[in-house]
């Protein structure tokens, strides 16, 4: 087994499930975790080379609980700007006694490039357009609590999402949350379809590598049979690199807009990997609308975050 | 000299002696007869060749031996040592040096630090732009007149189609060839692997086949409307294979090369972000792959070029899309492309041409023959020996080969000598394993 965690698709399918399980489990644990507590004692780098919040405040949320110490290297006031590279920086953080790396860079293989280069495991907190290997487990630990609330008898854990209609909305090409989730949840039973305009989806050729995944141009149909819709951020900078006219024609033809919302079934659940922008790719209301898990994910990635980083010490019981 | 009983190939002339002895005198050769009709002389030295190929040293018509200006990644000496050592006699280097060679003294910078430190023959290309910048000519005829051999923006596709259509008008009254780098640098802009199931896997922003299918079409246009001699560089993708058919069956007087990892390796290599896979135009798909072959084979490409492109270790270091385009290749084409021979894809006087004679027209030098009179410039090589490319072997200034040191590091077919005028400048380790 490699403790970092770079992809979905290194994890075998057991390595999947007890992960998953792993999280669900520590959430349902009533009170914080007691001493002696797992990671006591050992230090944690986030190397974070873009800006974000909440899987920064999550992994950082995630470390504690855990015992073990954050130590940030905060992009804006460090040496990052004065041209230092990745690899000087994670050396350097290496060198003040860190014994795992949490990596958020904007380069599609740069955790896998750390890892190579560096004797410590290194999870892949977002890579660019590549992966976004926690955020697809947290996507798949919510839905599965979700799901298996609906199904009697619930599914077995490694198919915990089958029969699951899984729409994913939005800007694929660009979303490396999109390309971790079709690694992910056809492995767990869901089937899943992309859905966005042309210029944002890839084609039918590049999706064939994930298996038998749907691709619609319009979003109405699967919206209307889908059991989750999950809607992804739209990027204000694809207007200006012409991968679309407007974000209100994007609103109007695959926002999940206050109409559009009417179409999804009674018992269908809505997911938003976040930070949203309200009025563009979701309404408002959509958020806010009783389906929605959007808040139940960002409380599951503490678990998930909390079960990869017992995984990369050896300490997930699988 | 005397090199006694070897096999001589000459591509030029179509001359394949099994086993024959060649004189060469005063730097040129001087004779090539059977067995036993050339007497031993006094004062010249004799060897035995048995079981060697003797070949026109080979002519390399894209390099970048990036001095003036990037002398950390290769110079010219540094970059001609690892020439030598890969068979080579003639190189042309690529004008995006710093400064460019877009004016004669850049040009004759070059050829003075050929002549001083080059253990081979060096030919400077001259840019089209100023500055490589796509907006107005370089100092074209000045250039040539110091000795720029053809014109090339490579690496900065000239994007502005008048500007391109004057520049061929313009480089055809000195008779030099235009050499382009077919890319549409907008469709090209950002991306960093050849875009299809793998750049999507990987995330990697892709590099459609249909930019270098667009640049050659527009190419073949351009060479239509003002009879200029057009080279296409490193050709890719299947589709532009099929333009430059076309164009040719016309009777265009347009070239073309391919790269030996354009010809070995496809887009699947670059998985796990290996930057030693990574160039421009990018590893093409499986069935590119198979289409360039084919291209060599009945020869639409007419050469084999390297596209010798050295970087630094700490530059390839990094995330994939910071890494820099290029690979080295200058001493790994003769084993890595006789493996086309010898699985009988191409054949051996064609693969010699590709190497050879084809470059010498393109470039209108008069070298890669055999024949009587000319500069004895010479490549001996053992075509079954086995070897391995490692760091010790590796005369290039670095190292950034995806042979080197690795998996693929197993090669046949070795490189033993090479001379320029008469004089050996190259003689390989013995390391035969």
């Amino acid at each position: 087994m490699n403790a970092s965690l770079l992809t979905i698709s290194q994890l075998s399918s057991l390595e999947i499930t007890s992960l998953l399980s792993s999280a669900r489990r520590l959430q349902s644990e009533e009170s914080p975790l007691k001493p002696p507590l797992p990671l006591s004692g050992k230090t944690i780098g986030l190397l974070f080379f873009e800006n974000s919040t909440r899987t920064r405040l999550s992994f950082e949320s995630a470390i504690r609980r855990l015992g073990a110490t954050p130590l940030t290297l905060a992009i804006a006031q460090s040496s990052v700007q004065k041209g230092e590279t990745l690899l000087d920086s994670a050396k350097n953080l290496r060198a003040l006694g860190v014994d795992a790396f949490v990596l958020r860079h904007p380069e599609a293989g740069a955790a896998e490039f750390l890892a190579r280069e560096i004797a410590v495991p290194v999870i892949n907190a977002g890579d660019g357009m590549h992966a976004h290997p926690t955020q697809a487990l947290l996507d798949a630990a919510t839905l599965w609590q979700s799901w298996s609330a609906l199904r009697t008898p619930a599914p077995a854990e490694e198919n915990c999402l089958e029969g699951c209609k899984v729409l994913i909305l939005g800007d694929i090409l660009h979303s490396r949350v999109a390309r971790s989730n079709l690694e992910l949840l056809p492995r767990l039973g869901a089937q899943v379809t992309v859905c966005g305009p042309g210029s944002l989806l890839p084609s039918v050729e590049q999706l064939r590598a994930y298996g038998s995944i749907g691709r619609s141009l319009f979003p109405d149909e699967s919206l209307r049979e889908c059991n989750a819709v999950m809607v992804l951020r739209l990027q204000r900078e694809r207007q200006s690199a012409g991968f679309i006219p407007t974000l209100q024609e994007y609103t109007r033809f695959w926002g999940l807009t206050d109409e559009r919302l009417k179409l999804l079934r009674s018992d269908a659940r809505i997911l938003h990997p976040g930070p949203a922008n309200p009025g563009i790719e979701i309404s408002a209301n959509a958020m806010a609308d009783s389906r929605s898990l959007i808040l139940t994910q960002v409380e599951m990635g503490i678990f998930v975050r909390m079960a990869a980083l017992l995984r990369a010490f050896g300490r997930l019981d699988s | 000299m005397i090199f006694r009983n070897a096999r001589l190939l000459d591509a030029s002339r179509s001359i394949d002696l099994e086993k024959a002895d060649l004189w060469v005198q005063d730097g040129k050769i001087a004779a090539i007869e059977k067995p036993g009709v050339l007497a031993s002389k006094p004062g010249v030295t004799e060897r035995d060749y048995q079981g060697l190929w003797i070949t026109p040293g080979l002519i390399d018509a894209h390099v970048h031996f990036r001095e003036p200006g990037f002398e950390h990644k290769e110079t010219i000496h540094s970059g001609s040592r690892a020439a030598v050592a890969g068979g080579f006699t003639s190189v042309a280097c690529m004008a995006n040096t710093s400064p460019v060679n877009d004016q004669a003294v850049v040009t004759a910078f070059i050829r003075e630090q050929a002549r001083r430190h080059a253990l081979c023959r060096v030919f400077p290309i001259g840019a089209v732009t100023r500055g490589l910048q796509g907006t107005e000519l370089a100092d074209i005829g000045s250039m040539i007149e110091a000795g720029a051999v053809a014109i090339s923006d490579d690496g900065m596709p000239v994007l502005n189609s008048k500007l391109m259509r004057h520049a061929m008008a313009y480089a055809s009254s000195f008779h030099v060839p235009v050499i382009s780098h077919a890319e549409d640098p907008h469709l090209s802009e950002g991306t960093c692997m050849h875009e299809g199931s793998h750049s999507f896997a990987l995330g990697l922003r892709g590099n459609p086949a249909a930019s270098e299918e667009i640049m050659v079409a527009r190419e073949i246009a351009l060479a239509r409307l003002t009879g200029a001699r057009v080279h296409i560089a490193h050709l890719s993708t299947r589709l532009a294979l099929e333009h430059l058919r076309r164009a040719k069956s016309e009777g265009l007087p347009i070239t073309a090369e391919v790269t030996p990892h354009h010809l070995t390796l496809d887009d699947g290599a670059v998985l796990g972000y290996q930057t030693f896979c990574k160039m421009a135009p990018p590893l093409r798909s499986s069935e590119d792959v198979e289409a360039m072959i084919q291209g060599l084979a009945d020869g639409m490409i007419d050469m084999i070029a390297t596209d010798h492109a050295p970087h630094s270790p700490l530059e390839k270091q990094a995330p994939f899309a910071q890494a820099p385009n290029g690979i080295i290749g200058l001493q790994t084409v003769v084993p890595v492309t006789l493996s086309l021979v010898r699985n009988g894809r191409v054949s051996l006087f064609r693969w010699l041409d590709a190497l050879t004679s084809a470059p010498a027209r393109m470039l209108g030098i008069p070298h890669g023959t055999l024949a009587i009179g000319r500069e004895a410039d010479l490549c001996v090589i053992d075509p079954q020996r086995r070897w391995k490319f490692d760091s010790a072997q590796n005369a290039s200034k670095s190292l950034n080969s995806p042979l080197l040191d690795s998996a693929r590091s197993e090669m046949q077919g070795q490189v033993v000598e090479t001379w320029v005028g008469g004089k050996q400048v190259f003689k390989s380790e013995r390391n035969a394993r």
